[in-house]
């Protein structure tokens, strides 16, 4: 009786150290062989369809054209570009979706708390509208609208003739300026001058408990010096308005409709999302709170800047982030219309004319990888840095 | 509790890995088909007027279908013995590689690059096609060289693409491309004025044009930009199985070179004084067999579907809305590039 007491103290602790390590190193070693496996299966299956892995295609020419691309893509360039092109093309779209849809989303969060009847009850509408269609139905419904309601290029819609609507997207004019360079660094030193001023402003009330008149001399900065450098400087500003040649617009910036439509499909779709997760999270914070800021005489506005939003914030974050995810993701739905971001015409095009499938396939599932652990990244460090500190 | 958890998604995914080993040896198409009891075929989703479409009755109809339906017959005896599995063209290719899919009978050129990079073979070629465009008439344009700054609607990861890009370099013109990824939706966008052209091969422009509202309102231009000689394909695994195929399309066409068509088919069989048609049709020798295929392997075929020329009629000549000319699709005899290899 005696012995086995002993043994049994002397042995537990032990056991639990060493169970600890072994159910560590079994999972290893499990995911280990699946991957073996996996690799051998790959390698099987190619070999046996006599099919090799290699990126060497990449740098072999595309000969194929780009309908719309942020960098400049010509039949000439390779393969790599082409999935440089992709990449680029599937940030702008998140990149638009993820801030149109976190600006909507706020502005309907906060509206369906509004004390208006009339401001909450619509945004409820809109909310419980537009999370129900499923995203594919809003991206084609957009789409058709844009291509089938707006005129051709010979009947575009003008504004004040600079700008035209069509069914080919929408035509803007491009400015340009001769000495840009030293309006560009006027505006640069501008904005550290307005950041300086502003912290100066913070730090004055804090010592004082007055304000500087901070946002109105922040606009005389921001606008001035660069307005005052292209006056002494004498920079020419020119306007390149687009001009009607042939089939279609050609000058100035032009915005593809699919583009527009995948991007409002995105942001309007999300930000329904957006605004629920801005409603819990205001909800969440405690009532005592919004009747101490009252207390101390805060306007909404002030209340929900300075006191409800920086604490709403910690909850949203999280949920937020998720939501971005699923919008990054949710930009591959542009092959449906034909925008060329990275499914189309990387996983889909180039994957078609080279039949490199494995290859493509793992490199788009990277890129969308990388992109998420971004966002998932950015959030963490925005997270840490807006949490509260419990006293 | 955790780690009862742990060890439970740890097994299930062991099982999973280890439960997809390399694919059951693919030597052996024929086998396999044999053994399933129907052809798998990749034809073109199912709104290729002509080529293969759902009618209004369910039933699939069309060019590749029937093609289908003749490989089917001749390997099967039995025409209905077909599973038709609509492909994008995008994933086409894909699909014929890793095995869902026996064969493709659907609009893919013939390339050496294809040929030599996707260890793929084509079994002959069905159409020989060139690349076109279709405009509005509306639009005055007469030929290919007026259309310097188009907007042009075309398939993903098809040579029209390559051959677009070249035909536009080598003229110093520039367009925008709109990439669809299946012809309705090409259609739909050039209907709508996304697009001023739509380029793609003369016999998919032809069918595209009755798929429009109203067809009077678009022109073909004249040009024809490049080579499109399309045809079934299928892995290089199976030789066997390759030279069924290939001879299903050359008993197709020397059917019609001979004169045997749907109607007479069994009457030949029986009473043909010519040598030729005798063991095309089984009635002598032993051709079927060195196939591996029945005695009368090309009567049931020929039954099922007609000859060449009467597959060709009936979904993409005059006797459909089509109304595609036969142009290099004549026999060899008619001055066109039908020719099938001699059955000895």
């Amino acid at each position: 009786m005696n012995g086995r007491s002993e043994i049994r103290t002397w042995v537990s602790p032990n056991w639990r150290w060493l169970r600890g390590w072994l159910s560590q190193a079994s999972v290893l070693l499990l995911l280990g062989l699946g991957a073996v496996v996996a690799t051998q299966n790959l390698s099987d299956n190619l070999a046996m369809r006599g099919l090799s892995l290699g990126f060497g295609f990449l740098w072999q020419q595309a000969g194929f054209g780009i309908g719309f691309s942020i960098i400049s893509f010509t039949e000439t360039d390779t393969y790599w570009r082409v999935f440089a092109v992709g990449v680029t093309n599937t940030l702008v779209a998140a990149g638009l979706g993820i801030v149109f849809a976190t600006v909507l989303g706020f502005a309907i969060g906060i509206a369906r708390l509004a004390p208006n009847w009339s401001v909450s009850r619509l945004a409820l509408v809109y909310v419980e509208l537009v999370r129900n269609l499923p995203l594919l139905l809003h991206v084609l419904v957009w789409y058709n609208l844009l291509v089938r309601a707006m005129p051709p290029p010979r009947e575009g819609i003008s504004v004040a003739n600079v700008a035209f609507l069509t069914n080919r997207g929408l035509y803007l004019p491009a400015a340009s300026a001769s000495n840009g360079g030293v309006v560009f660094a006027a505006l640069v030193v501008a904005v550290v001058v307005t950041l300086f001023w502003v912290y100066a402003g913070r730090v004055h009330q804090y010592r004082t408990g007055r304000q500087r008149p901070v946002a109105a001399v922040s606009a005389v900065i921001l606008v001035g010096l660069p307005l005052l450098t292209a006056l002494t400087f004498g920079a020419r500003f020119r306007i390149e308005v687009p001009k009607l040649h042939g089939f279609n617009f050609i000058g100035g910036y032009s915005v593809a409709p699919e583009l527009v439509a995948l991007v409002v499909a995105l942001a309007i779709y999300n930000a329904s999302f957006i605004a629920e997760l801005v409603r819990a999270s205001i909800e969440s914070v405690n009532r005592g709170q919004r009747d101490a800021a009252a207390a101390l005489g805060l306007r909404r506005g002030q209340m929900l800047r300075l006191v409800i939003i920086p604490q709403a914030l910690r909850v949203l974050i999280p949920p937020l982030s998720n939501q971005y995810l699923q919008l990054l993701k949710a930009s591959s739905l542009a092959t449906v219309i034909g925008y060329p971001d990275l499914m189309n015409v990387f996983a889909g095009t180039a994957l078609n004319q080279t039949g490199r499938a494995v290859e493509i396939m793992l490199m788009t599932m990277a890129v969308y990888l990388a992109i998420s652990a971004a966002i998932a990244l950015a959030s963490g460090i925005f997270n840490h840095l807006t949490r509260i500190v419990e006293q | 509790m955790r780690h009862r958890v742990g060890e439970i998604v740890c097994a299930a995914a062991m099982a999973a890995l280890l439960a997809v080993p390399a694919a059951a040896g693919s030597n052996g198409t024929v086998d396999a088909i044999k053994k399933r009891g129907e052809v798998v075929c990749g034809v073109s989703t199912g709104q290729s007027t002509g080529m293969s479409t759902l009618d209004n009755k369910g039933d699939w109809q069309g060019f590749e279908v029937d093609f289908c339906r003749a490989l089917a017959a001749a390997l099967l005896g039995d025409a209905t013995k077909v599973k038709f599995a609509p492909l994008e063209f995008k994933v086409a290719f894909a699909s014929l590689q890793s095995g869902a899919v026996d064969l493709l009978a659907r609009t893919a050129t013939w390339t050496f690059s294809r040929d030599a990079e996707l260890n793929l073979d084509w079994a002959g070629i069905y159409i020989y096609d060139g690349q076109g465009f279709m405009v509005a008439k509306k639009l005055n344009v007469s030929s290919a060289k007026e259309l310097d700054g188009a907007t042009i609607c075309l398939t993903g990861g098809s040579t029209t693409e390559l051959n677009l890009a070249d035909y536009f370099r080598t003229n110093g013109m520039s367009y925008t491309p709109i990439v669809g990824n299946a012809r309705e939706q090409n259609q739909q966008n050039l209907e709508a004025g996304r697009c001023d052209v739509y380029t793609n091969e003369l016999g998919g422009l032809a069918s595209s044009r009755t798929a429009m509202k109203n067809p009077d309102d678009w022109v073909l231009l004249p040009e024809v930009i490049s080579k499109e000689p399309t045809g079934p394909v299928v892995r290089q695994d199976d030789p066997r199985f390759r030279d069924i195929v290939y001879w299903t399309l050359a008993t197709l066409i020397a059917a019609e070179e001979l004169g045997i068509k749907q109607a007479n088919v069994r009457e030949m069989a029986s009473s043909s004084d010519n040598p030729e048609v005798k063991r095309i049709l089984g009635t002598t020798g032993e051709f079927g067999a060195m196939l591996g295929l029945s005695k009368d392997w090309a009567v049931r075929m020929i039954e099922a579907t007609g000859n060449y020329g009467e597959i060709f009629d009936r979904n993409l000549g005059q006797g459909s809305p089509v109304k595609l000319a036969r142009g290099l699709n004549r026999l060899w005899t008619d001055g066109g590039l039908l020719y099938a290899p001699p059955f000895r």
